[in-house]
């Protein structure tokens, strides 16, 4: 099972803010389990495809060098189910980075209305915390991005296509 | 901008409510982060990203967290900070009471020494400078 949370980046503007859409498709299994009889995509991957929109964000300020990983869900609001169908806007935002960490902001939207919204935050693993080296093996991280269409959308703050990453 | 000591601790109250999801009731002067609040140690960053955005200050690491005191075989004998140590800890952490752990400054019982008035008159410092 791929652990893909958002389908396709739509905006990324580095150090500021994202947005990526996720569709729901009743060929998901996971839209079984949560409430039985009603097809619903679990709030928690709601979360995740935030996460994972957020991260990335997080992770491109420190042209991704750091070990970003998600260390804190803050205050959740779910306002609607997200069911087969729904195509949901995803956007998050960056609030504060630190030496160890940041926080992001995040709303999910179907059709205009907001689904979701959450508080994130991400820790920076210290070299050598649970695991040596890099957290993707080399060319992984990459081939998702593309694959979400990072780099078709990605800009720096002033506008300009985000440079190359080779550690990637 | 000059904050009141109760402006100050409402705030901090309003952070630490929201970081620890605790009771504003619960967050007394007095009690401890760690012990009381049960803070853990991925909350302390999160109560530095609600502090700094409350006040608009910076909290830099080293400020609360004196890790690199700590860790330091200058100031650390046998798991116990030195006289030398404790004169590091309060140059660094002056806002802070480190009367009871002086009397028996053991390094394992440092994270839990921080209550929520300390971290007011830390607060204090930076905003009314």
């Amino acid at each position: 099972m791929r652990w893909f949370w958002v389908d396709r980046f739509t905006e990324f503007v580095s150090g500021s803010h994202a947005q990526g859409i996720k569709n729901v498709a009743l060929d998901e299994e996971v839209l079984d389990h949560y409430c039985l009889g009603f097809a619903m995509l679990p709030p928690t991957l709601i979360i995740e495809g935030l996460a994972q929109l957020g991260g990335v964000l997080v992770h491109e300020v420190f042209g991704f060098e750091k070990r970003v990983v998600l260390a804190k869900v803050g205050s959740v609001k779910y306002h609607q189910p997200a069911k087969a169908g729904d195509q949901l806007i995803y956007r998050v935002r960056l609030e504060g980075v630190q030496e160890r960490g940041a926080t992001v902001t995040g709303t999910s939207h179907c059709e205009g209305v907001l689904q979701a919204e959450a508080e994130l935050m991400f820790a920076f693993m210290e070299d050598g915390y649970l695991v040596e080296g890099p957290l993707f093996n080399r060319g992984d991280l990459r081939a998702m991005l593309r694959l979400m269409d990072f780099f078709k959308v990605a800009v720096t703050a002033d506008g300009k296509p985000i440079p190359t990453y080779e550690n990637l | 901008m000059t904050l009141s000591q109760d402006e100050i601790f409402e705030k901090v109250q309003e952070a630490l409510v929201d970081a620890l999801g605790v009771d504003e009731e619960e967050t007394t002067k007095e009690a401890t982060l760690v012990g009381d609040l049960g803070a853990e140690s991925i909350d302390f960053l999160d109560i530095v990203f609600k502090l700094e955005k409350a006040f608009g200050i910076e909290i830099p690491r080293e400020e609360l967290s004196p890790e690199d005191i700590l860790t330091n075989s200058q100031y650390v004998q046998d798991g116990v900070v030195t006289p030398d140590g404790m004169q590091e800890l309060k140059a660094r952490m002056p806002w802070a009471d480190l009367s009871k752990f002086e009397e028996n400054p053991r390094v394992q019982d440092f994270g839990n020494l921080l209550t929520v008035g300390d971290l007011c008159s830390y607060v204090e410092s930076k905003v009314n400078q």
